[in-house]
């Protein structure tokens, strides 16, 4: 008997997709029964579509099969909607599979599960209790780790009072407190999942590295390369839900960095959801990226340029046009955008198909995963957005840089010139430029 | 070390182990749902008190009072509490539960558990609420001791805990229904607040079964009246007025009629949550 912490034989996940119903995230018994009515009534005539033809079937995992020995920290990458989370949610039995098998021995959790099940009406003794059963501690359990996790939150004074007094900082801090205390035996964390609160991740990961020196395994989820490198020797690769390479995590992430300069060249933005609706008078039909590592690819190292170009149509003569991109997050915070409006007063903009290209020459993405949308309008109406165009990656697979970044949690670093004065400088002050450029 | 194997679609062979390795889980979910409910002392408690009282003293105006319908020799006030307490308890089971999912869909996109829990608590919550309104229907018995007409037979009170029991299962059967249709269905909520006011009038908290058997009996045949005891809450209301002392007699067609209904109702409510519980993860 081998000493694996997982194995997982053929697992597979898949989704029904449901064209009709994009843009829509709910099935409303409404439409089921207005459904119904219509093909009771032979609204359906002979040509007409198959009545399932509105299903296809999305399998965002297939056929993974791989196996983690115990005590071992594996990294996993790949680009969004790889399969990443997929496969972490089913380790974590949150969605069943369809297909295949995993066994799992010794108890399996997860730092995406920081805080969940707080109340804010309750007390932090309350929500201690709560949360560490949420977690699946036992009563007993979390009474003899009480007094550490209350020494390790530093809320000793607020114990009896309901966490919607807490400061946001007490809170998480509580919250990771009774996660920390959990001791599981197989660790698993989502950097992705758990993005946005640069400390919390910074607790996170040290966490991670306690848990894999205490001998326990530990399965880590993130788009930084360089963590990933630093914490896991060994690494899963996923593309399109598919295992593509496992081993060792540098000739991994090398293969991921070739990899991801290859991928697609052009994005059809007509069948992408508006994030709202607009007026018919133009439409954003196609969407190229120019300057990437590779041309037409969504990869680009870390401080390169980055350039783009859309393609638009115009039905209607559009007085006072404003094109823009926004840039944000994957947890959905925008990050930034740049319109026209502020640039350059764009002249009518006459019926016809336009090209656009936008380009952000002196930009500092750090490392990490960012969706770009772009809009149409005019000053005073919305003529056509779209949320989620692209989502782009920012790679450093530049090893003179990794070691810079691996402290840096900010999506971005911006241009900045630091001048430094004082005793001993000479007399022309000492200027230094720290920007990302000089680094590519 | 616990080892754990999951297989596609053989998942169902752990889920009433884990049902019970859960139960701490289920324990704290209900007393944080209950602490939450009565966090605000005052409010809480008197809200579980205040809701079926001045729900019954307006039932008893209109339907005694105005109607002047019967009152199966019990004092009114009594006559539409006794009701009014399991059908309350019933109500809001129904419209707690229902949401229950999606107000903790939080937590069923994070971790797992056996979702059942959730629904589950939600019901216990409701059932604090009819324990204390119970503790009200105390006062009201010493209140009209006095009644001439009314004789409270001691021996039949012993069985409420049965009847109690047979409410408890009717409202987690159809809330489990609800639960699961509301997550899959979002526009299934504005369909609840109907059923339960349909349903208060179409249970007789405010009026006695008696009239609908005799009305309905004489007109279309007994069988056809007998179709009113299809309704769960109907047996459960009888039972109810006959433990306080109804003197319409014992209908145990009824209640039969009554315990088979809410068996199904427990029985393919659990096997609907079931298999929609799969994809609640992937859907909420």
């Amino acid at each position: 008997m081998s000493d694996y912490a997982i194995k997982v034989e053929g697992l597979g996940k898949n989704y029904l997709l449901r064209h009709q119903a994009q843009g829509r995230r709910y099935i409303a018994l409404r439409d089921v029964l207005a459904d119904k009515a219509k093909r009771l009534f032979g609204r359906r005539s002979p040509i007409s579509e198959p009545r399932n033809a509105k299903l296809e079937i999305f399998w965002a995992l297939k056929d993974v099969s791989f196996e983690i020995k115990s005590g071992d920290a594996v990294g996993i990458i790949g680009r969004n909607g790889a399969g990443k989370s997929t496969l972490l949610k089913l380790l974590s039995r949150i969605i069943e599979p369809t297909t295949g098998r995993m066994r799992i021995r010794g108890r399996l959790a997860s730092l995406l599960e920081v805080g969940t099940g707080f109340h804010p009406e309750l007390t932090g003794r309350e929500n201690i209790f709560l949360n560490g059963a949420i977690l699946g501690m036992h009563r007993a359990e979390i009474k003899r780790k009480f007094d550490e996790i209350v020494a390790f939150a530093e809320v000793e004074k607020f114990l009896d009072t309901p966490v919607k007094r807490y400061s946001s900082g007490m809170y998480m801090r509580l919250a990771f407190a009774v996660a920390a205390h959990l001791e599981p035996e197989i660790l698993v964390v989502d950097e992705v999942l758990a993005m946005g609160d640069a400390a919390f991740q910074k607790k996170c990961l040290g966490k991670m590295q306690d848990v894999s020196q205490g001998g326990r395994t530990v399965l880590f989820v993130s788009h930084n390369m360089e963590a990933i490198t630093r914490l896991c020797p060994r690494c899963l690769y996923l593309v399109n839900g598919s295992l593509k390479l496992e081993g060792d995590t540098r000739a991994v992430i090398k293969a991921y960095s070739e990899h991801a300069k290859q991928t697609t060249a052009e994005i059809d933005l007509t069948s992408l959801r508006r994030s709202f609706e607009g007026t018919d008078e133009a439409r954003l039909l196609r969407l190229r990226s120019l300057r990437s590592e590779a041309a037409g690819s969504w990869c680009f190292d870390y401080g390169t340029p980055l350039e783009f170009e859309i393609e638009f149509s115009v039905s209607r003569p559009i007085q006072d046009p404003e094109i823009g991109y926004q840039l944000f997050s994957t947890t959905g915070v925008q990050l930034a955008s740049t319109s026209t409006a502020q640039a350059l007063p764009l002249p009518a903009l006459q019926p016809g198909r336009h090209q656009m290209r936008i380009a952000l020459p002196d930009f500092f993405l750090n490392p990490g995963t960012y969706i770009l949308g772009f809009s149409v309008s005019t000053s005073n109406r919305n003529i056509d957005n779209i949320g989620e165009a692209a989502q782009i990656e920012i790679i450093a697979s530049k090893g003179s840089i990794e070691k810079k970044l691996h402290r840096i949690w900010a999506p971005l670093t911006p241009r900045a010139v630091f001048e430094m004065t004082g005793p001993g400088d000479a007399a022309d002050a000492f200027v230094g430029e720290e920007r990302g450029r000089q680094a590519a | 070390m616990q080892e754990l194997t999951i297989e596609a679609g053989k998942t169902e062979r752990h889920y009433w182990a884990d049902i019970w390795r859960y139960r701490e889980l289920f324990f704290f979910l209900s007393w944080r749902d209950i602490l939450v409910r009565y966090k605000q002392t005052v409010i809480g408690v008197l809200w579980a008190v205040l809701k079926p009282v001045l729900t019954t003293i307006m039932f008893v105006v209109v339907f005694t009072k105005l109607a002047k319908m019967s009152t199966e020799d019990m004092p009114p006030i009594i006559f539409v509490y006794v009701a009014m307490l399991p059908w309350q308890f019933f109500s809001s089971a129904l419209s707690e539960a229902s949401n229950s999912l999606i107000t903790n869909s939080n937590m069923i996109s994070k971790i797992y558990f056996p979702r059942l829990v959730i629904p589950a608590s939600a019901v216990i919550v409701c059932f604090m609420d009819f324990l204390i309104s119970a503790a009200i229907l105390g006062v009201l018995l010493i209140w009209c001791h006095a009644d001439p007409k009314w004789h409270l037979p001691a021996w039949r009170i012993v069985l409420l805990p049965a009847f109690t029991l047979l409410a408890f299962l009717a409202s987690f059967g159809i809330s489990l229904w609800l639960a699961a249709l509301n997550v899959k269905y979002r526009d299934f909520r504005y369909i609840i607040p109907f059923i339960v006011q349909f349903g208060l009038y179409a249970s007789p908290v405010g009026y006695s079964s008696s009239v609908v058997s005799e009305k309905v009996g004489l007109k279309y045949g007994p069988h056809i009246a007998q179709l009113y005891d299809l309704n769960p809450m109907v047996g459960v209301i009888n039972c109810f007025r006959w433990a306080f002392g109804s003197t319409v007699p014992f209908d145990t067609a009824s209640v039969v009629i009554s315990v088979t209904v809410t068996l199904l109702l427990i029985i393919s409510g659990i096997k609907y949550f079931r298999a929609t519980e799969k994809a609640f993860a992937d859907i909420i």
